[in-house]
């Protein structure tokens, strides 16, 4: 499979993964490393990075980039100072940024975000902002010098799927950064739909950390993304209606 | 002699089961009962807490809760013993607590620092109850504490002197989608052969009036129990007092080693303590004297106090995807816990915290908001990679572990004690150390 690039940094997996929900740290460790992920997100309120024996040790040790996101923030102001003890403490000025509307439904809030994309981008920041499937905020976005776009395909943690194709296909064609697909997925057939449409790339967790057996579902994941990709690069063939009355058999 | 480093529930049960088997002991803990132990709130909950990829917990848990009985009785029991040598403390009502080498845990009172800490009379006079009024809690009016029969060696009728209780928790749901999720989470649990109850929302609310009304349906797992840890310390500590047990209030500042073998232990004083087997029962502190896979897990927690329990028996759920449990006391305690933070050794009570702890506990159950908050702490939970504890012999000989209980140390206390006598062999191995490649 061909390379994925952010930021001019390459990655070879297309499977990016979240730490949350994991049961335990082990079980985060046997996911992460069946599903073959080069970058993984972590949240970096309420954790701190020196401290022994985390999620992050877990990471180091696979040698999986980090990825550090500020989830939990409400406001572009908790979100560019998350970022930055984020940076400072992690050494990476990379960052999913992530601020929340509400607490019931998760959905990104367009107008903080891209306020706070706006701030961090000027910071000398690579930064990956979570939005919902619009396409105008995600052309915005990529204009105001953000590495990347993540559209949700359904709200956090609900294993929806991808509610609206035709608006991840629509950023799709207009962007000119990656677009990663991020949250919403459910089952491995939701990350190779993504792919299908076009998405670069896929960021999960919870399908995951909380699957009856997460490690299994993980490789599933690997082999749905990969298999999501070389359909897209393959090129579908038209879809026809075969049932139709319309056959070469009249004469 | 064993040298037991950690007076936490952990580490004080290893002693009390050890001394009466007739072995000696001491204890070293510059703050017995002070640390994880204070914070828990105490659910011997193993079915309910079960989860996907954690059977190996389960069976560790279900075994615990099966000795907590007989654990309860013959720590009252031994509570209760006549002073033993080392027993000469002043007699008067002094604030500092003297009949207790407990600290700060006080035998049932209210935390410290919101009352009386201390029981006046001395060791062998009746125990004064703290300031609180008494409950009515299972039908007749008791000592809200129920702490006559740890000194005065009367049991209180009914009441058990550790408030330990077994009356199930129950998991309720929301949503309907919680309820979707608490029904596979059921299914996974009868597959497990556990016995749970599924139940509707207004059979919820029969057992539990307090409860929302938008609870939609619940899970009751009968079986599961809960006890006081603040009062099973400080039980341990009189009883460890009665059979003349040393506790040395100091901090371990290392192994003592000679050639591969660990001696004893090195205070922080630069005084040496010398033992046959160093049992390092020292919780999230583990880390710091060997090389053990135990890192801290702040959870802050929070005692809210009614003058009638609002509760009959344990109540969880699940509230924007974070676990949210209440815990009710005989006296009207009610314990919200906890938040799961990975922050090194902090045990700062943050803003955030607290809200969050509130926040959701309301959305079980309104009434809370109306309740005096008696107590906020931060502890430290000793966390391992794979969640089970680390019980066992270290590589080095001499060194015995009995650490990373994680959430379970109050649960799990007898069955380590007992596991470390050499009992339960089938579950030892699955706390065995020898799982992790680089312990010492």
């Amino acid at each position: 499979m061909d390379d994925l690039i952010i930021a001019g940094e390459k990655f070879s997996s297309r499977l990016i993964m979240g730490t949350g929900g994991a049961p335990s740290l082990e079980v985060l460790d046997q996911a992460l490393a069946a599903s073959g992920t080069e970058l993984t997100t972590v949240a970096m309120r309420r954790l701190d990075p020196a401290a022994r024996g985390s999620v992050l040790d877990v990471l180091r040790e696979r040698g999986i980039k980090v990825l550090p996101n500020t989830a939990g923030c409400f406001t572009a102001g908790d979100a560019v100072l998350t970022a930055r003890l984020a940076r400072e403490a992690l050494g990476t000025s990379w960052v999913k940024l992530e601020v929340i509307a509400d607490e019931r439904t998760l959905l990104p809030d367009p107008i903080e975000t891209f306020d706070a994309a706006e701030r961090l981008v000027a910071d000398g920041f690579t930064v990956l902002p979570y939005i919902g499937d619009d396409p105008a905020l995600a052309r915005r976005l990529e204009q105001a010098g953000c590495a990347a776009v993540m559209p949700l395909g359904a709200p956090i943690g609900s294993g929806l799927g991808i509610r609206n194709p035709h608006n991840i296909e629509l950023i799709v064609e207009a962007a000119g950064v990656p677009v990663i697909l991020d949250a919403g997925i459910g089952t491995a057939s939701d990350a190779a739909l993504a792919m299908e449409l076009g998405c670069d790339a896929v960021l999960l967790a919870t399908a995951v950390t909380r699957a009856q057996r997460p490690d299994l579902m993980a490789a599933a994941m690997r082999e749905a993304v990969r298999a999501g990709r070389m359909a897209r690069q393959a090129g579908r063939i038209p879809r026809r209606r075969y049932a139709e009355a319309s056959s070469p058999l009249t004469p | 002699m064993d040298v037991i480093v950690g007076g936490g529930v952990v580490g004080l049960s290893i002693a009390w089961r050890l001394a009466r088997s007739g072995r000696a002991v001491t204890v070293v803990d510059p703050a017995p009962a002070s640390g994880a132990s204070h914070a828990a709130a105490g659910m011997l909950a193993p079915v309910s807490e079960v989860t996907y990829t954690e059977e190996p917990l389960l069976r560790l848990g279900i075994a615990a809760l099966r000795r907590w009985p007989a654990f309860a009785a013959d720590l009252t029991a031994d509570a209760a013993l006549p002073p033993g040598r080392t027993g000469a403390h002043p007699s008067g009502p002094t604030a500092a607590g003297a009949p207790l080498p407990s600290g700060g845990a006080s035998l049932g009172g209210p935390p410290a620092g919101s009352g009386s800490a201390a029981r006046a009379g001395g060791a062998s006079g009746p125990a004064v109850s703290g300031p609180g009024k008494a409950s009515s809690h299972g039908g007749a009016a008791v000592d809200p504490f129920g702490g006559l029969p740890l000194l005065g060696g009367v049991p209180a009728e009914g009441r058990d002197v550790l408030d330990l209780r077994s009356d199930g928790t129950l998991d309720v749901a929301f949503g309907g989608d919680d309820l979707a999720a608490l029904g596979e989470l059921a299914a996974f649990m009868e597959k497990l052969g556990l016995p749970v109850e599924r139940l509707t929302g207004r059979e919820c609310r029969r057992l539990e009036p307090m409860l929302a009304p938008s609870v939609r349906g619940g899970l009751l797992a009968p079986g599961d129990a809960w006890v006081d840890p603040r009062r099973v310390t400080a039980a341990l500590l009189v009883a460890l007092e009665r059979r003349g047990v040393p506790l040395v209030r100091e901090r371990v500042a290392g192994l003592s080693r000679e050639g591969g073998r660990v001696t004893g232990v090195r205070l922080e004083s630069g005084e040496e303590i010398f033992g046959e087997r160093v049992v390092l029962a020292a919780g999230a502190w583990s880390a710091g004297l060997a090389d053990v896979p135990v890192r801290p897990v702040k959870g802050q927690i929070m005692r809210l106090r009614s003058p009638e329990p609002l509760l009959g028996r344990c109540v969880r759920g699940m509230v924007h995807g974070t676990p949210v449990y209440l815990v009710p006391r005989g006296d009207g305690e009610l314990v919200v816990g906890a938040t799961q933070e990975e922050l090194g050794f902090d045990t700062r009570v943050t803003a955030g915290g607290l809200y969050e702890l509130l926040r959701d506990a309301r959305e079980l159950v309104p009434g809370v908001t109306e309740l005096e908050v008696a107590d906020v702490v931060a502890g430290l939970r000793p966390g391992t990679p794979d969640n089970l504890p680390i019980i066992g012999p270290g590589s080095a000989p001499g060194l015995v572990l009995a650490t990373g209980h994680f959430r379970g140390g109050v649960l799990m206390a007898p069955l380590t004690a007992a596991i470390l006598q050499g009992e339960e062999g089938d579950l030892a191995s699955l706390c065995s150390p020898a799982r992790f490649r680089d312990i010492s």
